[in-house]
């Protein structure tokens, strides 16, 4: 699902590269974590996928595609099968929770009947059904990223990824959002989440990526935090 | 695409920033209003090119019935004969001073000045009272070198022969209007292109402060995976309907110049040429469309190349 081969990602103004000769691959229908210190390059990896950073050196392939190859034009489409999940949630807050989710339906130019039939459906699923009419701030922050959540879902992408998802929020509420994205997981999306948490990490026993300053360190099925080398 | 959210999208853009949407309108409708009164003035000047006005220097004109009593000196016998208007050509392309002689007859003149007055709105009324034989012939001369003292020889040559009602300087008459129109085409030119160039950096600013007040929205389309046409569709629309209004104030403003000055002012004072009508009107605004379109669209793109990540 998505391939790094020997990926080196230098930003023009650094001379330190941000990723370093990066070799991995992730299956369709993993639950991937990655973690690593500040600046690491958790957040510049996420970026690759998603074609918003080019690789200085070495291919990305996602879905089959070699991102190189990818004409400008494209990379919507390629966006259109990633799910995309932040740590402060980007919802726009003068629209209501439905509004929010079937933006990203309109302006991808689904059909009104499509929108209003998917929309309370994932609404239902991230457990806001009943919901859908209140604005972001009438909301909890974990409600907020549950309607992240299912604007990021509500196009069933074949891969969902979160930076941070959980940072901005206390770890019983944590916890519910960990369920609602294993259940997605389960469903059959890929997922790759950054994240700090290590009682989550802990707990779910994913497979962990670890970066230290843009090199992978270590790459562990069924890993943990605090993994002593 | 859904029509309905891309047109509440460009109201929401053009509404938060409104006061710099009237001043893109305004610069706008400025520039475009200055060229289209350039454009007026260049049809003007063809239009009198057209015909003899621009080629010749003196225009020699037959009796007609009426100046028995009006011009008895020269035209004792009313109409000039044809005789007369032939042995005149002959004579005058003898000249040395010549270099050509246009001859019109009565016919002609009749339908020419039909058919000037036809565009013009001011003439219309008093065409229908003409009738050819009230319109004098002439022999339309253009000289090797039109000096002033060549045309003085050839008025005081002419002016009293018999059959010749009366020999006129066009260039002293007609100068005046070339000039008035080519000082016009200059200065409105020359405010136009500065116009334009101030409604484009305005145009340019406006974009850029209205993506980034919609960053969030433009971000979120980004990541959904919008395409990049549609995520700068409503900064593209905002750019034609405020390029649009400037359209029509300049089209008010160029209406009222025809109006006020061209219909009010000179027609009345310069009656022996003719004006350009509404229909030269109609073409300066159909080109200003696409132009006012072409200059809103493309600095718009322009800043959102700029300022817009897709
Ligand atoms: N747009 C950019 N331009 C220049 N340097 C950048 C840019 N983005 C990130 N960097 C640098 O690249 C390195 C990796 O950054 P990245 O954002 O990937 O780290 P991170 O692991 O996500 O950190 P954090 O946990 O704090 O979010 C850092 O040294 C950072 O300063
Ligand atoms: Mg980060």
């Amino acid at each position: 699902m998505i391939r790094f081969d020997k990926v080196t990602k230098t930003y023009p103004t650094q001379n330190r590269p941000a990723l370093q000769n990066i070799s991995l691959e992730i299956e369709r229908g993993e639950f991937v974590f990655v973690i690593g210190s500040s600046g690491s390059g958790k957040s510049t990896f996420m970026r690759l996928i998603l074609r918003e950073e080019r690789p200085s050196a070495g291919r990305v392939h996602v879905a089959g595609k070699d991102l190189a190859k990818l004409s400008n034009w494209k990379i919507p489409q390629l966006r259109r099968q990633i799910g995309t999940v932040f740590q402060d949630f980007r919802l726009l807050p003068n629209k209501t929770v439905e509004q929010n989710v079937a933006f990203a339906l309109e302006v991808i130019g689904k059909s009104r009947p499509t929108i209003g039939k998917a929309v309370p459906e994932v609404l239902d699923l991230v457990g806001l059904g009943g919901k859908g009419g209140r604005f972001p701030n009438e909301l909890s922050g974990g409600e907020q990223q549950r309607v992240a959540i299912a604007r990021a879902f509500v196009n069933r992408p074949m891969v969902l990824i979160a930076d941070e998802p959980t940072g901005n929020l206390d770890p019983e509420t944590s916890v519910g959002i960990m369920k609602l994205l294993d259940r997605i997981n389960r469903a059959g999306t890929t997922v790759v989440m950054v994240t700090h948490d290590q009682a989550i990490v802990n707990q779910m026993r994913k497979r962990v990526l670890e970066l230290d300053s843009g090199n992978l360190v270590r790459d562990q099925s069924r890993g943990v935090y605090g993994y002593v080398r | 695409m859904r029509a309905q959210f891309v047109l509440s999208e460009i109201f929401i853009g053009l509404r938060r920033n409104l006061t710099m949407t009237v001043a893109v309108v305004v610069s706008a409708a400025v520039a475009l209003g200055m060229l289209g009164v350039a454009l007026l003035m260049l049809f003007q000047t063809s239009h009198m090119k057209d015909y003899w006005y621009n080629k010749v220097e003196v225009s020699v004109f037959m009796c007609t019935k009426d100046d028995a009593t009006l011009h008895p000196a020269t035209c004792a016998n009313g109409q000039a004969s044809q005789n007369q208007m032939n042995s005149l050509q002959s004579d005058l392309t003898a000249n040395p001073l010549v270099q050509q002689v246009f001859p019109e007859s009565q016919a002609d003149a009749y339908a020419r000045y039909q058919q000037q007055s036809a565009g013009s709105t001011s003439g219309t009324s008093m065409a229908q009272y003409v009738t050819p034989d009230q319109i004098p012939a002439s022999l339309r001369v253009k000289l090797k070198n039109p000096s002033t003292e060549n045309i003085d020889a050839m008025i005081s040559s002419y002016q009293g022969q018999q059959g010749v009602e009366t020999v006129s300087d066009q260039r002293t008459i007609l100068q005046p209007l070339f000039k008035l129109f080519n000082g016009l085409t200059v200065s409105a030119t020359t405010v136009a292109v500065v116009m334009v160039g101030l409604a484009l950096m305005l145009i340019v600013n406006t974009v850029r402060l209205s993506a980034f007040s919609r960053r969030r929205e433009t971000g979120i389309m980004r990541l959904v995976g919008a395409s990049n046409f549609y995520i700068r569709l409503p900064f593209l629309m905002e750019g034609a309907v405020a390029g649009l209004g400037g359209v029509a104030v300049a089209t008010l403003g160029v209406a009222s110049f025809k109006f006020f000055l061209i219909d009010r002012v000179l027609a009345p004072n310069f009656t022996f040429t003719s004006f350009i009508g509404w229909d030269k009107v109609l073409v300066t605004v159909l080109i200003l469309i696409p132009v006012g379109l072409l200059m809103a669209v493309g600095a718009s793109a322009l800043s959102l190349r700029k300022y817009l990540k897709v």
